[in-house]
């Protein structure tokens, strides 16, 4: 493959070609170094019911490289951290990790828009972080503490913050709240959307489609997207699903298939979703996916697919590696950068993770705080009587 | 002819209580029309409040309780929905969380068990899990409990089942006055609320004065009435049941017993306090629901006497009348056996008070 570079400052548009992604990318440089560069993604979406579907043809800014690189790269750490501290027995229950799904998160946030929403299930650490909760409010939260962004009350699961509306254990019950979020966006008229965020496991949820079926009659601005990661817990897509195709599942919905591991891809495939969604009705979008980890640190991963597998992904297809590579090869960002970015977030990380092992839980007055917004029960029963004063804090944000 | 005896058993509840110009004034409300009423004031009020469910807009409502708001408010504001309750409900607990207020009917409490798990897991959970900063403004409403003849699937109480949740308010009006302030109530409060209607009640009219139909009556949420004040036993009822009560409270006083009737109107928060100053009073207690017993709201007030210094009130056990512990029948004498009626109250209210 034959590579053309010119470094002339005032040519707007170099071509070149890249061996291992085979994209055809243009570069615009001031100073010899790259601001700007237009990509092709990689992998062609696949649409159904939809004439048109997102451009293929994509810009990329040298800040938007460092901004996903850095985010991918600490959501990567924050889960790396929350599994050595799960093994340490630090994090108790249920902590479901992200790692190898980056892109899908980093590349539906790259397009949101202050006004937009997004709920979804329980692998939720990276969404936590990427919706402006910082690293300590996520590993806290897992390790209970009251820096935690529920003050330790809500756990892995229950994470909220302004427009994220969690965090949900129940499979499948944030798809319908999801599309109540975005019924609320039109009621109000604000303009927004709510992506509504399920597994290839959940697809098959009666309550999804039962929410398709609403969002469509009342042309409610949601995007549901199916995180098709291949495994629902230890059973694979195949076993679960008559039929895999999770974008054409919406059936009267119009659908699209992104390559999931290719965050320029997820990013164009939500900004169309986006405006498709505020102009004609809901879609569902489906992004392929996959999970180093097992289904939670409970789940060895390794049950029901091979070592093999798993390698070959992290090999050959791994968001951030991938990602990295191809803004250096687009002159965008330097090895030097790239490090830097290491080094600063796993300081970062390390740093919310000492702190979250340190941290203390909330005094034992909480167990009996804020249980209503509104509290008309005289006294809340303890475990041996009535003997104990309902506490409030907060009112909640819809008071 | 229930309303004939209805109209008895409210002028013997009035009979208790001067005879002002303001009583001689009121007039007749049905309980559809009291909900019907709330549900225009707060509609009119807050843009937030809308209603969903199925057949609430063009329908008028399956039991028209919706009457009439379709046309004032138009499909914004009033919202038929498919048949799929775990959907619909899903998407007003959504709504609620990111701020409007929902009222999500459901055409009968039976078929919110296909829905349960938003009201429990989504709403009434999520305050406390966001330590406190996502409230679930919500109200779920509809007709609880049996009708008749409309046999075992459609004739469950969900009183106990979601009065047992932390994080849930339940109310089960009984009258016109119940109905129009509790739901007036539900709606304006930030946390979710289950109003547990009765299909039975809906046609049955009540006297109302001005302060009733006043647009900003309300009726405090945890707070229980006394509806006929006596001195010899307490007789506590929540919805349909209270008719039962009042009507045995009758038949109690042509014996010469004076009975307390306390209509609960809330079955979550309960209110003890009432009951148990009554008790203090009276010495003597039964309960009266429809419900089945095994871990009802009877059973409930009676563990809460057992923790309670006004045990040492009680002169006799307390004693429940509950609906049948069998799955409700079709057929005509089967149902009105499996309820409980005048006679059983009655007779519950002579054993508990040592009579015969």
């Amino acid at each position: 493959m034959l590579r053309t570079l010119s470094r002339v400052s005032e040519l707007p548009i170099i071509v070149k070609q890249l061996q291992k992604n085979a994209a055809q990318a243009g570069v615009a440089k001031t100073n010899n170094y790259a601001t700007e560069a237009t990509v092709q993604v990689n992998r062609p979406f696949k649409l159904h019911r939809l004439e048109e579907g997102p451009e293929t043809t994509v810009k990329l800014t040298k800040d938007e490289a460092l901004k996903y690189y850095t985010q991918m790269q600490t959501i990567r750490r924050i889960e790396t951290a929350a599994g050595n501290l799960y093994k340490e027995k630090i994090i108790r229950g249920f902590c479901h990790l992200y790692s190898g799904q980056e892109a899908c998160a980093v590349g539906m946030k790259a397009a949101m828009r202050d006004v937009d929403n997004i709920i979804s299930a329980y692998r939720v650490h990276g969404w936590t972080y990427l919706m402006g909760v910082p690293p300590l409010g996520v590993l806290g939260e897992l390790t209970g503490v009251q820096s935690g962004c529920a003050r330790g009350k809500g756990g892995s699961m229950h994470m909220y913050c302004p427009n994220f509306y969690g965090g949900n254990g129940i499979v499948g019950a944030q798809v319908p709240l999801g599309a109540g979020v975005a019924l609320a966006c039109k009621y109000k008229g604000n303009g927004g959307m709510c992506l509504a965020l399920y597994g290839d496991g959940a697809a098959n949820q009666g309550q999804v489609f039962e929410a398709y079926n609403m969002a469509y009659l009342w042309k409610l601005p949601v995007i549901f997207v199916c995180e098709n990661n291949n495994y629902g817990m230890g059973t694979s897509a195949e076993r679960a699903s008559c039929n895999t195709d999770y974008y054409t599942r919406g059936d009267a919905l119009p659908g699209i298939w992104v390559d999931g591991m290719d965050v320029l891809a997820v990013r164009s495939a939500t900004e169309f979703a986006i405006k498709y969604v505020n102009e004609q009705g809901p879609l569902v979008m489906e992004t392929n996916t996959y999970r180093y980890s097992g289904h939670s640190m409970s789940d060895p991963g390794t049950s029901y697919r091979t070592r093999e597998e798993i390698q070959e992904v992290r090999q050959k297809r791994d968001p951030i590696t991938s990602f990295k590579e191809l803004c250096i090869e687009l002159g965008l960002i330097t090895t030097d950068e790239v490090k830097a970015i290491d080094l600063k977030v796993r300081k970062e990380v390390d740093e919310a993770t000492a702190q979250a092992k340190n941290g203390t839980e909330l005094p034992v007055s909480h167990l009996w705080t804020d249980v209503y917004s509104n509290n008309l029960e005289p006294k809340l029963r303890g475990t041996n009587g009535y003997d104990i004063d309902h506490i409030q804090e907060r009112k909640g944000v819809n008071h | 002819m229930l309303r004939s005896r209805l109209s008895k058993v409210a002028c013997a509840a009035q009979r208790a209580f001067s005879t002002s110009p303001k009583a001689l004034a009121a007039k007749q409300m049905t309980v559809r029309d009291g909900l019907n009423s709330a549900l225009d004031d707060e509609l009119a009020r807050d843009d937030r409040v809308f209603l969903l469910g199925e057949e609430v807009a063009q329908y008028d409502g399956a039991y028209k309780v919706s009457r009439g708001l379709w046309k004032k408010y138009g499909d914004k504001r009033i919202i038929d929905t498919p048949i799929t309750e775990m959907g619909f409900a899903g998407i007003a607990v959504g709504a609620a969380m990111a701020g409007l207020r929902p009222i999500c009917e459901f055409m009968t409490f039976n078929f919110s068990m296909q829905a349960i798990d938003h009201v429990i897991n989504s709403a009434a959970k999520t305050f406390y899990m966001s330590a406190g900063a996502v409230n679930v403004p919500i109200v779920f409403r509809g007709p609880n409990g049996a009708s008749a003849g409309v046999a075992a699937q459609h004739s469950q109480c969900f009183a106990a089942w979601y009065a047992h949740c932390p994080g849930l308010k339940v109310v089960s009006p009984y009258d016109t006055e119940d109905a129009r302030g509790l739901l007036k109530s539900a709606i304006r409060d930030p946390d979710p609320v289950v109003v547990l209607e009765n299909e039975l009640m809906y046609g049955v009219a009540f006297p109302v004065d001005e302060t009733v139909t006043d647009v900003d009556f309300l009726v405090p949420l945890g707070k229980a009435k006394i509806m006929r004040p006596g001195k010899d036993i307490t007789i506590v009822a929540h919805s349909k049941a209270v008719e039962t009560a009042l009507l045995s409270a009758a038949e109690l006083a042509k014996k010469g017993i004076e009975a307390e009737v306390i209509n609960l109107r809330s079955i979550r928060p309960l209110d003890m306090q009432t009951i148990f100053t009554s008790v203090r009073k009276t010495h003597h207690l039964i309960t009266v629901e429809n419900g089945w017993p095994q871990h009802g709201v009877g059973a409930e007030i009676c563990a809460r006497f057992m923790e309670d210094p006004a045990f040492f009130e009680l002169d006799a056990p307390v004693w429940r009348c509950c609906g049948v512990d069998v799955p409700m029948p079709y057929a005509k004498t089967l149902e009105l056996n499996a309820l409980p009626r005048e006679p059983d109250v009655t007779a519950a209210a002579l054993k508990v008070l040592g009579k015969k």
